[in-house]
């Protein structure tokens, strides 16, 4: 099989930012499902999902992208990790769904309603720790053996794995707060702001638990981390990330806008740098590298003039839907 | 429950019932898309108020069935790795781009323009919106291209090659794999099916509103559109599924064997089979009603052409005959009815009765949720018909499936089968309450509450809310003065 070295390196920055994409879309849209109970009933839980409503369903077809684009682009690694998560999986997807028709069925049945919205929230919260622990259980290591997974189905079920769960679902909730700080105004805003910084502070304290439990999860990692010439390569991901984090915590006590929001993209996006420092090169960690999962060169030539061309459209017209739904979510003055 | 099954059977039935789940509501909203653009176009064009009125009508129920399409449909571009993983890490290089395409040019497309077409009528203006719906409209379309293209390749798989570690690697075109030989005549049949499905749904509501009150206009309407479009559809689809039949015959005989019950050869023209109960263990249809040698002419267009049977098929590549014989015959029976309305309908018409004959409505009634059935079972009959490969001839279902324990799905099947059942469930009730409403002037669109995302500047809030009930809210400003 013919792999092409720089093609397959191309699809695998692709597939991350597609992952990138969708935590950071459906991130915050998951972590306001997180929040929904705080949030009063009545026209202040209304203007949290109504925030969300016309753009949800484009932020999770990243998660599509996401998974198609592993199953195209390296087959194999599709191929191992979904069993090796198998009970992760299924319960995200059975989370998603109930996340989903939340947002249409709670408008047509006010008589159920605080019953769909506790589904927007479990589906939410289930969604969420599921693709943490999934993380965590990539992280940590996936046994394969002839281009399967040979581990038992509750491999993926440790400390860890608990660990980036709960990370993940702190992530989410800043996200959310910081969207909502920058679409709610009045005491909802006062709400959320004061959430973002509980979220906040509950990230950082996890995302500094997951860095230091990596660097003794497996002594590859460590040497990637702490050793010379790579920690120069890497150092900078914990400083900027420390920077970043500083920077998110003042602005949360003086902004009103979307600042705390676009911080809090930045955190994950040096979170996420991290996490590939630590990877790479590999797809599934101990075994499997990028090169080994790949898919052939035609196979990635053929996906590669289709990402060319489209996403540049898709963002366009992403951006353009974004763009419509602008502006603060309120009773009146909706600008 | 599940204690007697292995894991492979049961991996089959979380396909067979999440992919079934699945498949109801594209093969509404495709069709329900494409109507809502032509509503759309159509009052832009003549600037009646009531092709505004129904296009917001079914424009709430497109906003359910598609929300329950999306989330069942993850569901699916997971399941493949989830439950399938030899099949994923063997097919993948050749369909996985694909599925890619999907998402690139159909699921953004879907999705970036849903939210406009739902919530930004008044924040875009007419021809915007309308360009959204139709984005909407033809994201349904490239959708069901790129995934009937994949299903057609595993029917007939074609330029690929074998690698080194056995997985199907694409050859020098991707035209081939992509136009692969059965894939023209199931995009055309799968397609114009939601189509017919939708129009069904269509023609069933306005019905169900004439036998209440005939003199409703927006009723007429939508009634008059749909039976156009059974009358003028069905047949098309009666001949389209006869192509696919001919195109089936040539690449995988022996699902055209089961689905006629041919258990033996006919060297001199075959029966059709009518009815009858096919008996896989004797190998013979009992209490067949078979009229002699027609099977031959639908099939060979010859009345003495020769038809082998599944006797020149091995035992073991044999697909399970009672199932695909039977849901042949429900989905061509359906399609023969469907064909009956539409010719009715056209009577009617002649005779000026369309509005006022209530057998007819009531015919229509019944038929309304006929074409999920048969959709239903023109899958089954094509899925089933393809065992006991998973691609056809190269690669069998029981060696595509994951190292899972029997627990592990038997736990995500029952999960699948409580959640959808509740979930959808839930769903389809509360299309048939909207559905239930009149369709009348002035109707609403899709509402948030009080605090939707419709409402915008320059737009004054109506006087009384009531925030329980979308469906009560006074119109806003464009609903209360277009048109009229």
């Amino acid at each position: 099989m013919d792999v092409n070295v720089d093609l397959t390196t191309i699809w695998a920055f692709i597939i991350a930012f597609a992952v990138f994409a969708y935590v950071v879309m459906d991130g915050f849209d998951l972590g306001i499902g997180i929040l929904f109970p705080t949030f009063v009933v009545g026209p202040e839980r209304d203007r949290a999902m109504n925030s969300i409503a016309p753009v949800w369903d484009g932020n999770e077809t990243w998660l599509v992208l996401g998974g198609g684009g592993l199953f195209a682009a390296f087959p194999l690694a599709y191929a191992v990790i979904l069993p090796a998560t198998y009970p992760l999986i299924i319960a995200m997807l059975l989370g998603l769904v109930f996340r989903g028709v939340a947002f249409e069925y709670r408008w047509r049945d006010p008589g159920h309603r605080r019953y769909w919205d506790a589904a927007f929230t479990g589906g939410s919260l289930v969604a969420a720790m599921a693709q943490g622990m999934t993380l965590g259980a990539l992280l940590q290591g996936i046994e394969v053996v002839d281009r399967s997974y040979a581990g038992s189905w509750f491999d993926w079920l440790t400390p860890y794995t608990l660990l980036t769960g709960l990370g993940t679902v702190a992530g989410y909730a800043l996200l959310g707060a910081t969207w909502l700080v920058w679409k709610l105004d009045g005491e909802s805003q006062h709400h959320a702001r004061k959430l973002a910084k509980r979220a906040a502070w509950a990230t950082l304290v996890l995302m500094g638990g997951v860095s230091l439990y990596n660097v003794f999860l497996n002594a590859e990692y460590a040497e990637r981390w702490l050793t010379a010439p790579e920690i120069y390569f890497a150092a900078p991901v914990p400083i900027l990330t420390a920077v970043i984090a500083v920077m998110l915590l003042r602005a949360l006590s003086v902004d009103r806008h979307s600042k705390p929001f676009w911080l809090s993209l930045a955190l994950f996006f040096f979170g996420m740098a991290g996490l590939g420092v630590t990877m790479w090169p590999y797809v599934v960690p101990p075994g499997l590298t990028i090169w080994d999962a790949a898919a052939p060169e035609r196979s990635q030539i053929f996906m590669l003039v289709g990402v060319a061309i489209t996403m540049p459209l898709i963002i366009a017209y992403t951006a353009w839907a974004y763009w419509v739904f602008r502006g603060k979510v309120a009773d009146e003055g909706y600008h | 429950m599940f204690e007697q099954l292995d894991a492979l059977l049961l991996a089959r039935i979380q396909f067979a019932f999440t992919v079934s789940f699945h498949f109801i509501f594209p093969a509404f909203s495709i069709g329900l898309a494409s109507y809502l653009a032509m509503l759309e176009g159509l009052w832009l064009k003549t600037g009646k108020p009531i092709y505004l009125d129904l296009f917001k009508y079914w424009l709430k129920i497109f906003a359910i069935a598609f929300a329950m399409g999306v989330v069942s449909g993850i569901v699916m571009s997971y399941q493949f790795g989830t439950n399938w993983s030899v099949f994923s890490d063997i097919a993948g290089p050749v369909i996985g781009p694909l599925m890619a395409y999907e998402v690139l040019t159909a699921f953004f497309l879907e999705a970036g323009f849903l939210g406009v077409m739902l919530f930004g009528m008044n924040k875009v203006g007419k021809k915007l919106h309308f360009a959204a719906t139709l984005m909407v409209a033809v994201g349904t379309f490239i959708s069901a291209f790129w995934i009937l293209s994949v299903n057609s390749w595993m029917q007939t798989p074609v330029g690929y090659e074998i690698g080194a570690s056995g997985q199907y690697l694409p050859g020098e075109s991707w035209w081939d794999i992509v136009f692969n030989p059965s894939f023209p005549y199931r995009l055309v049949h799968t397609v114009i099916a939601a189509y017919l499905t939708t129009a069904f749904v269509v023609g069933g509501v306005g019905a169900w509103h004439l036998l209440k009150d005939r003199t409703n206009l927006h009723a007429r309407k939508m009634f008059s559109m749909a039976m156009w479009m059974a009358a003028i559809v069905a047949p098309i689809q009666i001949f389209a599924g006869d192509m696919h039949g001919l195109n089936t015959l040539e690449h995988q005989p022996q699902k055209v064997m089961a689905m006629e019950g041919h258990f033996e050869s006919h060297p001199d023209g075959a029966p059709l089979i009518l009815f009858g109960i096919p008996n896989s263990e004797e190998k013979r249809v009992d209490y067949a009603i078979e009229i002699p040698k027609a099977s031959s002419l639908i099939l060979k267009h010859d009345l003495n052409a020769p038809l082998a049977g599944l006797d020149t098929i091995p035992d073991d590549e044999e697909p399970p005959v009672g199932i695909v014989f039977w849901s042949f015959r429900i989905m061509v029976g359906i399609g023969f009815a469907m064909l009956a309305i539409g010719a009715w309908s056209l009577f009617a018409r002649f005779r000026k009765k369309l509005y006022e004959w209530p057998m007819l409505h009531r015919a229509a009634l019944v038929m309304a949720p006929s074409g999920f059935v048969a959709v239903i079972a023109g899958w089954i009959t094509t899925e089933v018909g393809r065992q006991p490969y998973v691609i056809y001839n190269l690669l069998r279902t029981a060696d595509a499936a994951s190292p899972l324990d029997a627990p592990a799905v038997a736990a995500s099947l029952l999960a699948f089968v409580v959640v959808y059942f509740a979930v959808f469930g839930a769903g389809v009730w509360y299309i048939l309450h909207l559905m239930h409403k009149p369709p009348h002037a002035g109707e609403y669109g899709v509402k948030r509450g009080d605090t939707g995302p419709i409402r915008t500047a320059g737009i004054t809030p109506g006087p009384s809310q009531n925030p329980g009930d979308p469906d009560t809210l006074p119109r806003d400003h464009e609903e209360a003065t277009d048109g009229r």
